[in-house]
């Protein structure tokens, strides 16, 4: 482990897993945001708002985050010259950002909205049976439910969305994996080590982020 | 849709489907407006020029740069497909095994491999894998490899969910007619399971065929590789090759997220096969023709 007593090689490894960080939490309010009004489209009874939710889910759904991250940076910044910030690491960052949550929140928007099926038809139809409004019914008998219905997929998501954001690297913000390439090709020696802290970190901070949602939704469960 | 018009609203009467002509005017025009916004800045930015858009007229483009970029997606996705199913099985059951020194490591393997980033994996075999085999290892490779252990792990949780989903009759009836444990397992639980999660199979695909594209970042000459870089320094039309290789993934896609539901309703008519209760907690898409897990 003598790899990890050289100060460069720790500040490596901790901006890569701060860059992970920033994207991860940034992205999950961006496709967080975008998701729930999606979904809300997508149940709308407006049918060119439903066109347009289900056309993104399966645009976006579809493409590789690969190419969606490339596009943010050939296409968006060298093409259509959009700069999110005058910083280089930062720019690449708002870029990462934007087709993390442009992507994230297709799978969202799928979430929630298969959420608010698993309710059902009859507490809504009961509700308006005792005359409550639209957005009565919604908030207080479909959403309450249907919220417990999403956790268990809306924590999957956003750990899957903590692993995309490695991705970012394609465009040369120094994450995790990137930095891990660095000090493997500067470290031939001390390939296992470097390869167990790196991935021992995500598995460590992950699989209890899984449980933990597991635990979450069963306690929070809708008992029918 | 038709569950969750009924869940949400009534059938409009006359005021509502007033109502919902105004908002559907009202918001078809601004979706023009945002599609026409877009397509302005593209055509400001010159990405609709002719000439850069030509080299796709030209079945040479196909043939030397996109077809075989596609190829070799198709081809790393379906060696990793093989692979994955093998491992899953595997591991679903290792990890349902009575015996401790069995169960017990195979979940680890499944937990760590299903928390590692794709792309870290990669890179570790790809970068890091030379330096103790002292050999290159090819990209495609690296890529299967890495492939085969992320979603081999998520086909293994898939398939000890089903195995576990097929009624406990079943195995108690196998063991009165005096099979042995592994007969049990072989012969009774496995097979019902496997029709069960075709649906979940067929949706991994989808998954494989797009996580094919972080060969990109190593090299690997596939769809992104050929089709957008190579093709696009040649010809100096990144947008636009993108544009298409978005295209043919998304038609790749869509047909295999079809094809899924198409199974899935298949499965379900006729009935036999055990139904997937998706237990929160387990990694089994809830209606499982959707691909729940959005893996880069």
């Amino acid at each position: 482990m003598d790899v990890f007593t050289d100060p460069d090689n720790i500040e490596t490894y901790t901006t890569g897993f701060l860059w992970i960080l920033k994207l991860t939490v940034a992205a999950a309010i961006g496709s967080g945001v975008l998701g729930v009004l999606l979904a809300g489209m997508r149940v709308s009874p407006v049918p060119v708002l439903r066109a347009f939710g289900t056309g993104w889910v399966n645009v976006f759904r579809n493409t590789p985050l690969t190419l969606i991250i490339f596009f943010c940076y050939f296409g968006l910044y060298s093409a259509l010259g959009l700069e999110l910030a005058d910083d280089i690491d930062l720019n690449n960052f708002w870029l990462g950002v934007v087709g993390l949550s442009v992507y994230t929140a297709a799978f969202v928007c799928e979430a929630i909205r298969s959420g608010i099926n698993t309710v059902p038809v009859g507490q809504a139809e009961a509700a308006r049976a005792i005359g409550m409004s639209f957005l009565q019914t919604l908030r207080l008998i479909v959403l309450p439910q249907a919220g417990r219905a999403v956790i268990a997929p809306l924590g999957s998501i956003l750990i899957a969305l903590c692993k995309n954001s490695t991705i970012v690297g394609t465009i040369g913000l120094m994450e995790s994996s990137t930095a891990m390439k660095d000090l493997i090709n500067a470290n031939g020696d001390a390939v296992i080590p470097i390869f167990l802290v790196f991935a021992g970190t995500f598995a460590v901070v992950l699989i209890p982020t899984g449980y933990f949602f597991g635990w979450l939704s069963n306690r929070l469960a809708v008992k029918r | 849709m038709s569950t969750t018009d009924s869940v949400l609203y009534d059938h409009p009467g006359p005021r509502a489907k007033a109502r919902n002509a105004v908002l559907t005017v009202v918001f078809g025009i601004g979706l023009v407006l945002l599609l026409w916004w877009i397509y302005r800045q593209f055509d400001e930015n010159g990405i609709w020029d002719g000439p850069l858009w030509e080299p796709f007229t030209e079945s040479e483009t196909w043939t030397a740069y996109v077809l075989p970029g596609l190829w070799s997606t198709v081809k790393a996705a379906a060696v990793a497909m093989v692979l994955s199913l093998v491992f899953g099985v595997v591991f679903a059951v290792g990890r349902l095994s009575d015996h401790r020194w069995l169960s017990i490591p195979s979940g680890i393997v499944v937990e760590f491999f299903r928390a590692v980033p794709l792309l870290l994996m990669i890179f570790f075999i790809f970068f890091g894998i030379p330096f103790l085999t002292e050999q290159p290892m090819p990209p495609f490779w690296a890529v299967v490899i890495g492939l085969t252990l992320y979603n081999g792990s998520v086909l293994a949780e898939a398939f000890r969910a089903g195995i576990k989903a097929v009624p406990r009759g079943q195995s108690e009836a196998a063991y009165a007619i005096g099979m042995r444990k592994n007969q049990v397992m072989r012969e009774i639980l496995v097979p019902q399971a496997a029709r069960a999660m075709l649906p979940v199979i067929v949706s991994q695909l989808v998954v494989l065929v797009k996580d094919t594209a972080l060969g990109y970042i190593i090299g690997y000459t596939e769809l992104i590789q050929n089709g957008v870089n190579t093709l696009g320094a040649n010809f100096g039309n990144v947008v636009p090759a993108a544009i298409v290789a978005a295209i043919i993934y998304i038609v790749l896609n869509a047909s295999l997220t079809f094809f899924a539901g198409f199974l899935e309703r298949r499965t379900r008519r006729t009935g036999r096969a055990p139904r997937i209760k998706a237990s929160p907690g387990t990694p089994v898409p809830a209606g499982a023709g959707a691909v729940v897990e959005p893996q880069g």
